[in-house]
């Protein structure tokens, strides 16, 4: 244990660092005497560019008290429910929101719905500020006939599944087709074909689902094949998530050489990403592997690939009329060039057989009250560098800011400037504090008179505690619990 | 405050061995248990002369000066001193994020060991990426980085201003 009590004052501290506020002596006395009011501020949402913000403003502010509300029970937004399990390194920043939450002036609200339970009107009366962090609950959809057939499914919701998100607990895909087609050529569509292809053994040892595993254990995929509307060139996932799966086990990568050939002079000077990304593709399209790699692709018994020009245009029935046989796409050519070309149809039509399809085209954010203003073109709130256009006192940040693109550490920074346009506004008086406000007593209040009992951060560290617990059993780091009545219990709510 | 620094100097051991990740550790670090890369090796007989000083230019251009031990990773010191910079080492040195950039000066640069692809693929994810880029939980200390002075890179494309209530104006 001594080892482990080293790690955890490593964490401790760490933490810390983000928590004290960096201030001379003179600028607190200064700030006391004038402006001793606490700014009550609220956040909505418990995901990355909630925590993120809330750090900010609890380090940066030596006095203001900084309130997180949540719809699940259980906090952390993508990081629990997004990130793969594969990944836990990335799940590490659960570490800092965690001494973020157990700070003295910041208090955790889960199982309390914003826009159902209490309105964000509701939220304003009780706080100072309120910055709403609620993420992109909700994805594109491909709007083509055959899209609600049985075997087609987004990928947001196989997601969820794997991770214990409670709404698609009950998902349970038929992976009964070889062949799974995922549409999209971003970081979501790969993370889906990776669990998809990944052997079980790696699995098992990650904080999946039980029913995921046992799901992913009689599955028949062998094959998936990743289609995007655009080229090479345009491709949104990243280079590390691409790495991982060329050297995925017991999967072989199927790239077209034809594909490749003589993108390496036309990237050559194309920013670093682009470039490196690019080249990583054509190398494995092109290059002869070393002998190790060879062999081990020789005897792979799975394989991905990647397919580009391709717009889907119906996901084909199979003669019973309820499921997906396959999907028909127009090849598509690009006018223009780089990260702006367009996919136009060249008016030829292609089909691929498949009984399995996932859609990864993008999330989007949904309005959560009807009394904010919502750009649902774009899919975010309206705003100014965070600040919600025609709304003072209200602020965003994350992707409900800027919409859902990006990884951690773009909500991190992002998150960061929306704390600090709050804290300018707080110290021009833009945003008044010299009305002091209940903050959590109020909203507790009506909490109570609808009869929702929000769950507090301790809570929540007893159910860690028990999946954890239920994960060890079963030599996994956690064991969600995938069912929020399941959690109420344990937490005799 | 007492009690903090009782807890530093008790870090400071348990923080002793640099955990810079060799490629061939990835696959295994996929499956770890958060954290599973902090040795909390002995600690060193700590000299004067086992120190290694790195200066370190903020985003504001402040400079500040801390001492690690050769082996400690950039982050290590930046921890174990508690260097006040917002966000760093976001995933805790396990080489997947990029927030623990830091741009090099030149020669320095050049001394330092060997990148890897898998640093590589986060560096090309970090803002205001250069040619003298590294992640500082990649790079250990030695004796001939002695007073090698790194600089903490823009967090954004906005122009922050640093605004800290409870800090003079």
């Amino acid at each position: 244990m001594g080892r482990s009590g080293g790690i955890m004052r490593w964490k401790r501290m760490s933490a810390f660092r983000f928590l004290v506020p960096s201030g001379s002596p003179t600028g607190i006395k200064r700030l006391l005497s004038t402006d001793g009011l606490i700014p009550r501020i609220c956040i909505v949402g418990s995901g990355p560019a909630g925590f993120y913000t809330a750090q900010h403003l609890l380090k940066h502010h030596r006095l203001a008290q900084v309130d997180v509300y949540e719809k699940l029970p259980v906090p952390f937004g993508l990081v629990r429910f997004g990130v793969a399990p594969d990944h836990p390194e990335v799940k590490n920043v659960i570490n800092t929101f965690t001494q973020t939450a157990r700070s003295d002036r910041c208090s955790y609200y889960g199982n309390v719905t914003v826009g159902k339970d209490i309105t964000v009107k509701e939220l304003q009366k009780a706080y100072h500020a309120v910055i709403l962090s609620y993420g992109a609950e909700d994805n594109r959809t491909l709007g083509i006939p055959g899209e609600d057939l049985a075997g087609v499914y987004t990928a947001r919701a196989f997601v969820g599944w794997y991770n214990g998100l409670p709404e698609n607990r009950d998902l349970k895909p038929d992976l009964s087709s070889e062949t799974a087609v995922v549409l999209g050529h971003g970081n979501v569509a790969l993370d889906v074909a990776r669990i998809l292809l990944s052997p079980l053994e790696i699995l098992r040892k990650t904080d999946i689902t039980e029913d995921s595993l046992a799901i992913l254990a009689r599955s028949k995929v062998k094959r998936v094949c990743l289609v995007g509307r655009r080229g090479p060139l345009q491709v949104a996932f990243t280079i590390k998530e691409l790495r991982e799966m060329i050297n995925l086990p017991n999967a072989r990568p199927f790239l077209d050489p034809t594909d490749f050939k003589g993108l390496g002079d036309v990237v050559k000077d194309a920013p670093r990403p682009r470039r490196r990304l690019t080249e990583l593709m054509a190398k494995t399209a092109l290059g002869e592997p070393g002998e190790e790699v060879a062999g081990r692709w020789a005897s792979a018994s799975r394989e991905w690939s990647l397919k580009f020009l391709r717009s889907p245009l119906e996901v084909l029935p199979a003669t019973d009329g309820k499921r997906a046989r396959g999907i028909r796409m127009a090849v598509t050519r690009l006018q223009g060039s780089g990260e702006m070309a367009k996919a136009v149809p060249t008016g030829e039509v292609e089909d691929l057989l498949c009984g399995l399809i996932l859609s990864s085209i993008g999330y989007r954010s949904l309005p959560i009250d009807p009394a904010l203003p919502f750009d649902s073109k774009q899919g975010i709130i309206p705003n100014n560098l965070g600040r919600v256009l025609g709304a003072p006192g209200l602020y965003c940040s994350g992707w409900v800011k800027r919409g859902a693109v990006g990884v951690i550490l773009t909500t991190m920074n992002d998150s960061f400037d929306t704390a600090q346009f709050v804290l300018e506004d707080l110290q021009s008086g833009a945003l008044d504090v010299s009305k002091a406000k209940e903050g959590s007593e109020l909203v507790r209040s009506i909490l109570q008179s609808r009869g929702i009992h929000p769950v507090s951060f301790s809570d929540w560290e007893k159910i860690d505690a028990a999946e954890v617990a239920r994960g060890k059993l079963a030599g996994k780091p956690r064991e969600k619990i995938v069912d929020p009545q399941e959690m109420l219990e344990l937490i005799s709510h | 405050m007492a009690t903090s620094s009782a807890v530093n100097l008790l870090l400071r051991a348990a923080v002793a061995s640099c955990h810079r990740l060799p490629s061939t550790f990835r696959g295994v670090a996929r499956l770890g248990s958060p954290g599973r890369f902090f040795h909390a090796s002995a600690p060193a007989r700590l000299s004067s002369e086992d120190k290694i000083t790195v200066h370190f230019i903020t985003r504001d251009g402040d400079k500040l000066t801390a001492q690690g031990k050769v082996g400690d990773s950039l982050l290590d010191v930046v921890v174990n001193n508690n260097l006040d910079i917002d966000g760093f080492g976001a995933c805790e040195g396990t080489l997947a994020c990029s927030t623990c950039h830091l741009i090099f000066e030149e020669d320095v640069f050049k001394k330092l060991d060997a990148i890897t692809d898998e640093e590589l693929d986060m560096l090309d994810l970090a803002y205001g990426l250069t040619e003298t880029s590294r992640l500082g939980c990649q790079i250990c200390l030695q004796r001939s980085l002695n007073n090698m002075v790194v600089r903490v890179p823009e967090s954004s494309a906005d122009v922050r201003q640093s605004v800290d209530i409870g800090k003079n104006p």
